[in-house]
């Protein structure tokens, strides 16, 4: 079993009205809600709790793109994964992930990626999601009739990109290059494993059961509403006679760990009111705009995550009901063990994306939610897919190839009862510079 | 009547609807929701002319959705259904997205509208009137900005929801299949380059809107007007975007002055 610890990175200071007062979190959010001097530290402090999860022994540090979104500030992903790429050594970047129709040309998806895969020494899983149609079609105005086409094209050519030896032309219907050439090439050969994060398309199944990608289906729902789109994609996989490897499929899921189930809700329980209420809060007409999902994903009534249907779901639910309904696993380490080992076996699924900072949440919290885990939960649930192979994990240079960032030399200062940092050059560097 | 008409060596089927039999031919382009199979002013126009009204590749059973694209694709569309139907010049009416596409026909062959009518037709761009995103509005918020008044008999009729799971279901993929074939021209902003285009447009233009329109609002008639050498506006009153439905007379009336005078 494989954990990558996931980050949203959601804005925690939505006002307590913000429900009554405001039609949606996503797109259209008023700008006046955001502080830019809070962001700088939210920011900080999320990058604090991913280094740390890679401390903690995860396997993956995973962050995603979303845009005008109070609960995913990361429009750019890739500058957190370089960010991480310097102040992490074992973990691998999850990037889950660009989403490459947004990119003119996308071979700039194939160039950053191909960065990240060489900075952190070959540690990136490249991630591949159509995006929602709140990020696509109402933030970034892609045409919703065209948008999967416009995708599927993209990858074409970052495949290319990746693995032509030479430079070659590209005449595609939405991108025309005359020289594609990738400087640099990725550090994983031919190219870093791909996973195709997704929110229950039926098309994506097909796709990623052609291409042997992971498929992970980033839910916020939890593992009882989760089973119908895992049931689907293993379909697609047995009918097409693959391998139904649990390695394949990635599934997110939010986990909060204490020392008690009382405990749990008392500490965790108005973080996820804030999320599932808050951060969730999307406007219905931005949910699914007109040709996003395609009429067969439509037929086969997979349900939305955001809008009206899904608010009316979560209308007045308790923390028993989150606990219950399976949108939350949470408890004592005995009971968070017994619940998701449940889950990720009724899922069949070998790459858990474990949310563990989630709407409000502290860093006190969050580090204690994270080291529980890590220390109780972690690692009795490592042999469950003992006899499988992991094919979607990264490749990376041996450890001790690997380059480490210098030491810095600053440190903190006080002058006239402030607090700054200072650089500070060892003595003999000093001398030598005269 | 309603027939399908084989169109491009039969590769594309096109559901038509033709009204009237004599006089000379009425080009009918629908807006963004399609025709509606309840269209009295069609039958209305249809005693004066031979009325023909197409749907749009991936509006109700007409096919080939996938090979259109963007308004020229969807303009050439047009010029070929009337070539093989062996009529080389026809008045040409468009309500809303139907106006722009038949503004885009009439400019790129100038010999094949005789009279062109554009009804709050879409096409242009006011940063100081934007256009309420329609695509992202809800049944019930629609009503208010589609009808002059959202609680008359016809503005419920259109805007009601069918109790029966199936039949919503398949209302939703229609309404899915169309609004996404108007993507491709009106997402996210309608302005596909008819203002470099529309100079070309000789026909006489009659630029029809109801007062009360609320998803393009009749400032925009002025761009019609601004960038159309012999056009002319007419705003009717009590009506609202829906303007050949909810002011059906009216509507009638005026388009008939116009192509007979």
């Amino acid at each position: 079993m494989k954990f990558t610890w996931f980050h949203l990175m959601p804005y925690r200071y939505l006002p307590d009205d913000f429900k009554d007062k405001y039609r949606s979190v996503w797109v259209d959010i008023p700008r006046d809600l955001y502080d830019p001097k809070v962001g700088h530290r939210l920011y900080n402090d999320y990058l604090d709790q991913l280094e740390f999860a890679d401390q903690m022994g995860f396997d993956g540090l995973g962050v995603n793109e979303h845009h005008q979104n109070a609960y995913g500030l990361m429009p750019s992903p890739n500058i957190m994964g370089a960010a991480m790429a310097r102040r992490t050594r074992n973990a691998n970047l999850v990037i889950l992930g660009n989403s490459i129709a947004l990119y003119n040309p996308p071979v700039r998806v194939a160039e950053e990626f191909a960065m990240l895969d060489v900075i952190s020494g070959g540690r990136l899983v490249a991630g591949f999601p159509v995006g929602t149609s709140m990020d696509t079609n109402f933030c970034y105005g892609e045409v919703p009739a065209t948008l999967r086409e416009k995708y599927f094209e993209a990858h074409d050519l970052i495949i290319k990109a990746w693995t032509e030896p030479d430079v070659f032309a590209f005449n595609g219907k939405y991108t025309k290059l005359r020289y594609v050439n990738l400087w640099p090439k990725p550090i994983q050969q031919p190219h870093p494993p791909i996973w195709i994060p997704g929110g229950g398309s039926v098309e994506t199944w097909d796709f990623c059961a052609d291409h042997a990608y992971q498929y992970s289906f980033l839910s916020y729902f939890g593992y009882i509403a989760g089973k119908k789109v895992a049931d689907g994609y293993w379909n697609v996989m047995a009918k097409k006679g693959k391998e139904l490897n649990p390695y394949s499929l990635g599934f997110a899921q939010v986990v909060a760990v204490a020392n008690t189930d009382e405990e749990a809700e008392r500490l965790y329980s108005p973080h996820m009111d804030y999320f599932y209420n808050r951060c969730l809060h999307v406007y219905n007409g931005f949910a699914d705009a007109p040709g996003y999902r395609t009429v067969s994903t439509i037929r086969a009534g997979v349900l939305a995550q955001v809008g009206k249907e899904a608010a009316l779901r979560r209308e007045g639910m308790t923390w028993k009901d989150f606990v219950d309904q399976g949108y939350i696993i949470a408890g004592s380490p005995k009971t968070v063990r017994e619940r998701l080992t449940h889950a990720m076996k009724s899922l069949n699924c070998g790459h858990l994306m474990i949310l563990q900072q989630i709407g409000s949440m502290p860093p006190e919290l969050v580090r204690l939610n994270t080291e529980l885990f890590a220390r109780e939960v972690m690692p009795q649930m490592r042999g469950l897919w003992n006899g499988f192979e992991d094919k979607w994990s990264p490749k990376p240079m041996p450890e001790p190839e690997r380059a480490m960032p210098a030491p810095l030399n600053f440190r903190r200062v006080e002058t006239n009862g402030k607090t700054a940092t200072a650089a500070v050059a060892p003595a003999h560097e000093s001398r030598s510079a005269k | 009547m309603k027939t399908i008409q084989k169109v491009r060596d039969g590769k594309l089927s096109v559901e038509m609807h033709t009204f009237g039999s004599g006089g000379e031919p009425l080009l009918y382009l629908h807006g963004a929701g399609g025709l509606l199979g309840v269209d009295p002013f069609l039958d209305e126009l249809g005693k004066d002319f031979r009325v023909i009204a197409p749907h749009l590749p991936g509006f109700g059973e007409s096919t080939g959705g996938e090979q259109i694209d963007d308004v020229i694709d969807a303009a050439l569309f047009y010029h070929e259904l009337l070539d093989e139907l062996g009529i080389d010049s026809a008045h040409i009416v468009g309500h809303s997205m139907g106006g722009m596409l038949a503004a885009e026909v009439a400019a790129l062959d100038v010999s094949r509208a005789k009279k062109l009518v554009l009804v709050g037709a879409a096409g242009f761009w006011l940063d100081e009137n934007p256009i309420p995103d329609f695509f992202a509005l809800d049944l019930s918020e629609l009503g208010s900005y589609l009808f002059a008044d959202p609680r008359s008999p016809l503005a419920r009729m259109f805007l009601a929801i069918p109790e029966d799971m199936n039949q919503l279901a398949d209302m939703y993929v229609e309404r899915v299949k169309r609004l996404s074939m108007a993507s491709k021209f009106l997402w996210p902003i309608p302005d596909r380059g008819l203002k470099k285009r529309a100079y070309r447009i000789a026909a006489p233009t009659l630029v029809l809107w109801g007062a009360s329109d609320r998803l393009i609002p009749p400032v925009y008639a002025g761009e019609f007007t601004r960038h159309i050498k012999h056009a002319r506006v007419q705003t009717i009153e009590g009506a609202g975007h829906m303007l050949p439905y909810e002011q059906h007379d009216a509507f009638c009336k005026a388009v008939r002055g116009f192509l007979k005078g």
